[in-house]
């Protein structure tokens, strides 16, 4: 809740749409600061990714990101979660350094966005809405392009990266094939690759099991996981909330441009409460029981019903057993279901997991 | 720094802080961007139909003047032609620089950024990070060696046409004097150069074109427009007031070149002309690609 100076004098002059923030870091007349110098003081808790008031409007007037607030911090796997439209991309193109905000200020890695691209993205690997491949050359060739493009990238070790990077996405036997020729999977894959061409501190993937197969997503599951391990932070959109669950230490949830929430994992799992499930064939006398007992929010399904159990201490549900069993219910099973993300999802932002408008 | 070389056990701990740049890493995008632009089946189209040009028209000129009517007198160069092979040089860079150069320098550049856009492959060169200006100073580069390319494509394969088909030997140029082979194969060679060079200008609008758009098809379309639409308005006499401010009017001045004392009042011209393009249009793709959201 402190308002901690995230990253000085960013953007929040420019907030004419009219007058947007160039993006480049090298034009020469706007290099004011000393490209040695760090321009911010290390923030507290060293943040990876720092959004204060980030906002975005297209030019149509579509409001797609509107006051972000948002702390991812180092060495955690954080996913970025929110339905269709909500704003998860354009939130990573701002950060990336694509488009520019209309007002607020982001940092990532310590540095503000728009302008320190330079010096930032060397150190960041990014998947950015889908893969985008050179058609005409080879997946080989398609990553030797993309490290020929970062500077600071080395000529001498790239061959070997390039094989590493393909070697470790599982894309070896594949490298020389055209890339016009690869399934969706393969293309993904390849856009992994592309963000594993270096060493790097954070890891941005919007969607990164998009056309995998089971397979496929539990082995990025499982990249992410060692990649992380490695002391890389990782941040993940998704609309998987399972996904989100298995892989992430953090979470923050979107929805019509807003962050409705954020924090550990755990933290909002919990928020989620449990249902109580029974499993009989005799649901109407059941319905009749557990209402008795206050147990609100019944749904019926084919052949069982859950309902919120409420604030009740743990030895009321072997009562309310045994007198569901005393009317006469053929109870089946019987059981509390612990609350997932995707429950806290939509008792969070009350609308499920739908386009907005 | 230094003692983390060996780190098979365990996770090795990322490298944390800003990378240091390296000039060769800095060229390196260079490099790649002529790999790109010539590994592309695109390109090696194009060259070939610039290629197959002179051979057409040395074949029809060869045609011509086997046949018994001599036709009213062609273009000069025409003429000159049959006495010398390596005329065909000039022919086919005089017929190729108002129509099928432009024409070819037009889809490379205009396809250039906007290309890149539409499949989506500029997002990732930006985040690499390719850095908006050194990327399109990259783009510009290849386009410019692709101008050399073309003009080479034409000239060579002017002159393989020439030996081929017409005696080789001394050169008469336009102003009457008579220079020895190798002198007009190294002239040959400079009117080449000044061609090339007289697309710069093109490549500049192409490439602002090109920042205009997220389609590479429209970017090409409209640089070739453009070509098209200024050579027609180069035609009115009526517009003799911007008429040399278009960047094709001394396009043809390179037969100034063919004269004894080399005439090199009109190539001047062309080449400032092309340098206020470069100028004008480079400044203008950069105020726009650098300013410009990337969402395709
Ligand atoms: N270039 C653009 N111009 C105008 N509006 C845009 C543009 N890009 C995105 N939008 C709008 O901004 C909103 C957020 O889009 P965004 O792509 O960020 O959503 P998302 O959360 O990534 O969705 P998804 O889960 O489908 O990928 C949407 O309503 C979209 O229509
Ligand atoms: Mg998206």
């Amino acid at each position: 809740m402190t308002e901690a100076p995230v990253t000085g004098d960013v953007t929040e002059s420019a907030g004419g749409p009219g007058a947007a923030p160039r993006p480049t870091p090298v034009a020469p007349a706007s290099r004011t600061t000393s490209p040695t110098s760090p321009t911010s003081t290390a923030s507290p808790g060293d943040d990876v990714i720092r959004t204060r008031g980030l906002t975005k409007r297209f030019r149509g007037g579509q409001l797609a990101v509107d006051g972000l607030d948002l702390t991812v911090p180092r060495g955690s796997v954080f996913g970025f979660l929110g339905p269709n439209g909500s704003g998860k991309t354009t939130t990573i193109r701002m950060l990336m350094g694509l488009i520019a905000p209309t007002s607020g200020a982001a940092a990532v890695l310590g540095e503000p966005m728009p302008q320190s691209v330079a010096s930032v993205l060397p150190r960041v690997g990014a998947l950015i809405e889908g893969p985008a491949l050179y058609g005409f050359l080879s997946g080989r060739d398609n990553l030797v392009r993309f490290d020929s493009a970062d500077p600071t990238a080395d000529p001498r070790t790239r061959n070997s990266r390039v094989e590493a990077a393909l070697e470790r996405v599982g894309l070896s036997a594949a490298a020389g094939k055209k890339a016009r020729a690869y399934s969706l999977g393969m293309k993904q894959r390849l856009g992994l690759a592309s963000a594993l061409l270096q060493p790097r501190e954070l890891l941005v993937l919007d969607e990164p099991t998009n056309g995998l197969d089971p397979q496929g997503m539990r082995e990025i599951r499982t990249l992410v996981r060692e990649v992380a391990a490695e002391g890389t932070t990782v941040f993940l959109s998704s609309h998987l909330l399972d996904e989100i669950e298995q892989v992430c230490t953090h979470a923050a949830v979107m929805s019509r441009g807003r962050l409705v929430v954020q924090g550990t994992v755990a933290e909002l799992a919990a928020r989620a409460q449990g249902r109580l499930v029974v499993r009989t064939p005799d649901t109407a006398r059941a319905a009749e029981v557990l209402a008795a007992h206050g147990v609100g929010a019944l749904v019926h399904g084919e052949g069982r019903l859950d309902g919120e159990p409420g604030d009740r201490g743990d030895d009321a549900l072997p009562k309310l057993c045994a007198a569901l069993v005393e009317a006469g219910v053929r109870v089946y099973g019987f059981g509390l279901e612990r609350g997932t993300l995707e429950d806290a999802f939509v008792a969070l932002t009350g609308e499920g997991f739908d386009v907005a408008g | 720094m230094s003692q983390a070389e060996a780190s098979q056990a365990g996770a090795p701990p990322v490298v944390t802080g800003r990378r240091p740049q390296s000039a060769s890493g800095f060229l390196s995008l260079f490099r790649n961007e002529l790999h790109l632009t010539f590994r592309r089946m695109r390109t090696k189209v194009l060259l070939g139909i610039l290629a197959v040009l002179p051979v057409l028209i040395g074949v029809v000129v060869k045609l011509n003047t086997d046949s018994p009517h001599e036709g009213g007198g062609g273009p000069s160069f025409i003429a000159q032609t049959t006495q010398n092979g390596l005329f065909l040089v000039f022919t086919a860079l005089a017929v190729a620089l108002p129509v099928f150069l432009p024409m070819t320098v037009g889809v490379v550049a205009g396809d250039s950024v906007a290309g890149e856009a539409a499949t989506g492959t500029l997002r990732y060169l930006l985040v690499a990070p390719a850095g908006r200006t050194r990327l399109l100073a990259a783009k510009f580069t290849a386009g410019l060696v692709f101008c050399l390319a073309a003009t080479a494509a034409v000239a060579v394969a002017a002159l393989a046409t020439g030996a081929a088909l017409f005696p080789l030997g001394e050169v008469t140029l336009i102003s009457g004097d008579t220079i020895g082979f190798a002198d007009a194969l190294l002239r040959a060679v400079l009117v080449a150069g000044v061609v090339a060079v007289s697309l710069a200008g093109l490549v500049a609008i192409g490439l602002f074109v090109s920042t205009l758009t997220g389609s590479g098809i429209a970017a090409m379309a409209a640089t070739v427009g453009l070509v098209i639409t200024v050579q027609i308005l180069d035609a009115f006499p009526q517009l003799d007031a911007i008429r040399p401010f278009l960047f094709t009017h001394y396009w043809l001045s390179f037969a100034d070149l063919l004269r004894a004392p080399m005439y090199w009042d009109g190539v001047w011209k062309d080449l400032g002309l092309q340098a206020a393009y470069v100028a004008v249009f480079g400044s203008a793709a950069w105020s726009r690609f650098t300013s410009r959201d990337i969402s395709a």
